[in-house]
């Protein structure tokens, strides 16, 4: 048995390193999934919520609308004012024994995952969709465009820009949160270091692996959405179309100041 | 004139809450007029271009496109406005989208149009606006003065039959005031009927046909330019204008 701090990480990382890279895939299954359903629902959520209401609508309509964002108002409080983990366990146990559903953990995962980060998402998007100047809005209505085409071509692109960042933070903050999973048997990275701590005797050492491979993960993580992010805004500058195809069919462009100088 | 309206507005007001923005404007706009709307700032005159597009929606009376009321909450406002264009202050160019696809997008999403057939169309009213050398540019890599010429090639790619501009100059330093009224002058010559909500004094007496001068949200005095600029009836037209002769 190894003696000191290094022994042991050695030891540990030679006896159970295909353990822990096995519980680091399983969270990062569950984050990026969670994190991508969960964008999922906070779009389709966000979205619901900003539909424009006036006046003239048709009373059905309103009726629909209103009771519509009453209850994703309830799932969105819900879902962010209570824990994950509660969450879990309730709905892991709860489906079983009330509704006699036997979901399997993975399945619980993804979903309970999922529905928090879309209850988060929801108000991240709405929050977004806001950001983006009204001008934007009545450029495309100006154009005959509807609601519809106005969200899909103009707003959700420049508010999915902006809510970037935030869409970041929470595929981080769920790389993290997915250890409260172990709680209904999904052995994932913190579940995995446990076992392995406890077998040896080891917290200290084995926490310490599992601190670094989770700050590998999420700084990663950090590193690709910023890059994403830069590839969205485009390039910095742009060619002139001096000779695009399309030109020379009307003629090539003549600049008016080169022009006046050229009949000077 | 004998010619039919292109459009009528009739007995139009407008009203925020307690405050009269538009109070029964009365006016016709007949193809190929280039009308000019001028008043002093809080006349009203955005509010009147905003309620001819439906981007508000007028307290009472008619707005007869064609000889059908369009502002009765019935029709298709979206297909309206392909056909009755906007230009804005503040440009309100996509900011997501290149100078092309700016101008593309409408045709194709709108207008269903072929790609092919809509680039063609985007095309000529860019190198019209001088803007083609800059079609893979961003809206925030160009000048105010380019983005307008983009917003109203845009505007154009959709081939309207009237133009609404609502102050397109105001928002811009003097050089960029001159190319923007390049284009809408080049515009006026080629017949294009448009309504210029306008402060460019010079512009409205050269290029449009008719001028409206409103104040407190009514249409105070109207007539041929030479009539308004030279010949004012009304005292307080003689006041706004008098502040623009000496200037």
């Amino acid at each position: 048995m190894p003696e000191d701090f290094g022994g042991w990480i050695v030891y540990i990382l030679q006896n159970y390193g295909p353990s822990f890279a096995v519980g680091a895939g399983k969270t990062m299954l569950i984050a990026i999934v969670g994190t991508a359903i969960g964008c999922l629902i906070g779009f389709a959520v966000g979205i619901v919520q900003t539909i424009p209401m006036s006046r003239n609508d048709h009373i059905l309509k309103k009726v629909i609308l209103r009771a519509a964002r009453f209850i994703l108002g309830a799932y969105v409080e819900v879902f962010r004012g209570t824990p994950m983990m509660c969450q879990a366990m309730v709905i892991f146990y709860g489906a079983a024994m009330v509704f006699g559903i036997n979901m399997s953990e993975w399945f619980a995962a993804f979903f309970i995952v999922s529905i928090n980060t879309g209850a988060y998402m929801a108000e991240t998007v709405r929050g977004g969709i806001l950001s983006v100047d009204a001008g934007q809005t009545e450029g495309a209505m100006a154009i005959g465009m509807n609601h519809v085409q106005t969200m899909m071509n103009v707003i959700l692109p420049q508010a999915l820009r902006n809510i970037m960042p935030q869409i970041g933070n929470n595929l981080i903050i769920n790389i993290k949160d997915t250890c409260v999973l172990s709680v209904i048997g999904i052995v994932e990275l913190y579940y995995t270091t446990n076992g392995v701590a406890g077998a040896l005797y080891r917290y200290f050492e084995a926490f310490a692996i599992a601190m670094v491979i989770y700050f590998i993960l999420t700084f990663t993580c950090s590193k690709i959405l910023r890059y994403i992010e830069g590839k969205m805004d485009g390039a910095d500058s742009y060619d002139l179309a001096t000779t695009d195809t399309l030109a020379h069919t009307s003629g090539l462009y003549n600049y008016p100041d080169k022009k006046g100088e050229n009949e000077a | 004139m004998s010619q039919e309206a292109l459009l009528e507005v009739r007995h139009l007001s407008k009203t925020f809450g307690k405050n009269v923005v538009l109070r029964d404007i009365d006016f016709q706009v007949y193809p190929k007029d280039v009308t000019c709307i001028i008043g002093a700032s809080g006349s009203g005159k955005s509010t009147l271009l905003r309620c001819l597009n439906l981007l508000e929606t007028p307290t009472t009376g008619e707005i007869l496109y064609h000889g059908k009321n369009i502002a009765d909450g019935k029709i298709n406002a979206p297909e309206y406005r392909t056909k009755v264009g906007m230009v804005f202050q503040n440009f309100n160019l996509f900011n997501n989208m290149s100078v092309l696809e700016n101008c593309l997008v409408g045709q194709i999403k709108v207008l269903k149009k072929e790609k092919e057939a809509a680039k063609k169309t985007a095309m000529s009213f860019l190198e019209k606006v001088g803007m083609a050398p800059y079609i893979h540019a961003k809206p925030r890599q160009l000048s105010g003065g380019q983005k307008q010429r983009v917003a109203i090639a845009r505007a154009l790619a959709m081939e309207p039959e009237m133009l609404l501009f609502d102050e397109p100059t105001s928002a811009l330093d003097p050089q960029m005031v001159g190319e923007v009224l390049a284009v809408m002058r080049t515009l006026a010559q080629e017949g294009l009927t448009m309504i210029i909500v306008t402060h460019e004094m010079a512009f409205a007496r050269d290029v449009s046909s008719h001028v409206v001068y409103m104040a407190n949200g009514i249409i105070a005095e109207e007539g041929t330019p030479k009539d308004i600029f030279t010949n004012p009836q009304n005292p307080l037209t003689k006041e706004f204008l008098s502040r623009f002769r000496t200037a």
